[in-house]
């Protein structure tokens, strides 16, 4: 059974008070909570077997490669990767985006074209226009409707053998939207483009299968997995990653350094330069652990009741309107106040202990599509309530009389 | 009046707040009575960066004293910008660039905005000494002359 509850009781954090109130979390999509058997093992790390890793010889350093490959296992098991060595460990969603797009600078020409949909995150847009600006390659829109769901027929029009990469997100972090990367992925392959998918803001609610997906990248964040910070993994297929050139050079992925030639050291450690976040590596793994133990159907489930019922609440609210209503959402409302400005009623629910993101969400073009300055994003995760739905929509209640 | 007897007097009226509801209403009629800036100046070069909201700032320089009119589209900020306002306008630069900005901690305000937020406010008050700055400054050379 899900018992939010005693899932509750996990998170430390939950039960802090902020302003006077009983903290009610509602920025899950910016960065998720994490429960004390992640921060167990990250504690656990450093008393017991902090060591580097891949080289040692000694007892610690082994503890701590082995945790530390068991990690990348974890990864590749949760997301069925066919290989753990397709799993590069990076700082991020962001590393992911940037490693694979320098990469592709030395595939690209001039007038080559690479697709990315209206709905990216900056760091989805901007290593991008980068490489159209290093390659002389064209930067096309997959452009998106009023209702935040993406048009597909112009990217079908317009796809041919110029098409070389494709990049959108699979859950759009302003609007929540799940984008049909199925049908995506398919029609770039027909074309002989590589697709890459953003998955930081599907992971918590979505089990991908990359194998299934047939997706050629996609990049993750342990951070909005009840994982920790600066820590990320990107999956590449293994033919990709292996005509990929290195993303940095360094200490972990050479195999042989003369001054004369380096020959790099095979996957994962080819894109693996320096010592990586030893610790957060491993606490992501525990933090798939944690998640797999709920069940991610259960907590899809039990969240997708949840963005039900707020939805239903704050739409009772005069003057609210909401931003992104495809029918396949994250449990992610965007919304604002007739006449009001976002970060007005955010500082509001801040002062009610209510934490939600306010401004244009590091997607500026959503914004600028529905000619608006931002939106307030409540994001939900498996361990947020009914009765703090209800804190939410009595404090955007409390927001509106004061504003207006 | 002084810019310190003005602080002092903003000092006062926060001070009979008893919660920051009370704080925040008042700060919202304040954003409400807020003197327009001109359309015209409504401008991203009048803009100011590192806040979440829009703030455009102008100032005019009247009799030896700065006048600055500012608006927002956000009416926290509207506000706080008052605040700010009724404290630096109307004075010489060189008094604006003395004034000391311990108010905004006295009344609760940095204080009870984040430090994102806070930031926005930091960069208001550092806006409005950069207006009074570029005035001393286009004045030091009549002086000398």
């Amino acid at each position: 059974m899900f018992d939010v509850a005693e899932i509750r009781k996990d998170f430390p954090i939950l039960a802090r008070m902020v302003n006077g109130y009983p903290l009610v979390y509602l920025d899950n999509a910016a960065t998720s909570q994490t429960p004390r058997q992640v921060i167990d093992v990250i504690v656990d790390y450093y008393s017991r077997y902090n060591a580097n890793i891949h080289r040692g010889v000694h007892t610690l350093s082994q503890e701590a490669t082995d945790a530390y490959e068991q990690a990348r296992t974890k990864i590749q098991k949760h997301f069925n990767a066919a290989h753990a060595h397709e799993i590069i460990m990076t700082s991020g969603t962001t590393h992911g985006i940037n490693l694979v797009a320098s990469g592709f600078s030395t595939f690209l020409d001039n007038g080559d074209e690479i697709w990315v949909s209206a709905m990216e995150h900056h760091s989805n847009i901007v290593p991008w226009q980068m490489l159209c600006e290093r390659t002389g390659a064209i930067l096309r829109i997959i452009p998106m409707d009023e209702n935040g769901e993406l048009v597909l027929q112009p990217f079908r029009d317009g796809l041919s053998e110029r098409t070389k990469l494709v990049f959108c997100n699979h859950v759009s972090n302003a609007l929540g939207t799940i984008n049909p990367i199925e049908e995506l992925i398919a029609l770039s392959h027909s074309a002989g483009a590589a697709v890459l998918i953003d998955g930081a803001q599907a992971a918590p609610h979505i089990k991908a299968d990359v194998q299934a997906l047939d997706a050629d990248f996609y990049t993750i964040s342990a951070h909005k997995l009840c994982g920790p910070t600066g820590v990320g993994a990107l999956y590449g297929k293994e033919a990709w990653l292996n005509r990929l050139p290195p993303y940095q050079g360094g200490g972990e992925m050479i195999a042989e350094v003369t001054f004369e030639k380096t020959t790099y050291a095979a996957l994962p450690h080819k894109f693996e330069a320096g010592t990586p976040d030893i610790c957060g590596g491993i606490a992501f793994g525990a933090a798939l652990d944690y998640l797999n133990a709920i069940g991610m159907e259960r907590i899809a489930a039990y969240e997708g009741e949840l963005l039900d019922y707020a939805t239903a609440e704050l739409l009772q609210i005069d003057g609210l309107k909401i931003f992104g209503q495809a029918p396949g959402k994250t449990p992610v409302i965007s919304f604002n106040l007739e006449g009001i400005h976002p970060y007005d009623v955010g500082a509001i629910l801040d002062k009610l202990g209510i934490a939600v993101r306010t401004g244009h969400h590091c997607a500026q073009p959503i914004m600028d599509f529905y000619r608006i300055p931002g939106t307030v994003r409540a994001s939900f995760s498996f361990y947020n309530t009914r009765e703090e739905v209800d804190r939410l929509v009595a404090g955007v209640e409390k927001a509106r009389q004061m504003l207006s | 009046m002084q810019i310190e007897e003005i602080q002092e007097d903003i000092i006062a009226e926060f001070s009979m707040f008893e919660d920051w509801m009370q704080r925040y209403e008042y700060m919202i009629e304040l954003g409400k009575s807020l003197p327009r800036i001109e359309a015209q100046y409504k401008t991203d070069d009048h803009l100011i960066k590192g806040c979440q909201s829009k703030v455009w700032v102008h100032a005019d320089l009247e009799d030896d004293k700065v006048v600055f009119t500012a608006d927002s589209d956000a009416i926290i900020t509207k506000g706080i910008i008052a605040i700010l306002i009724r404290a630096f306008s109307n004075q010489k630069p060189a008094d604006i660039l003395a004034a000391k900005t311990d108010f905004i901690d006295e009344i609760g305000l940095k204080e009870h905005l984040s430090p994102t937020r806070a930031n926005g406010l930091v960069s208001m008050v550092k806006q409005l000494k950069l207006y009074a700055l570029a005035f001393e400054t286009q004045r030091q050379p009549e002086k000398k002359g």
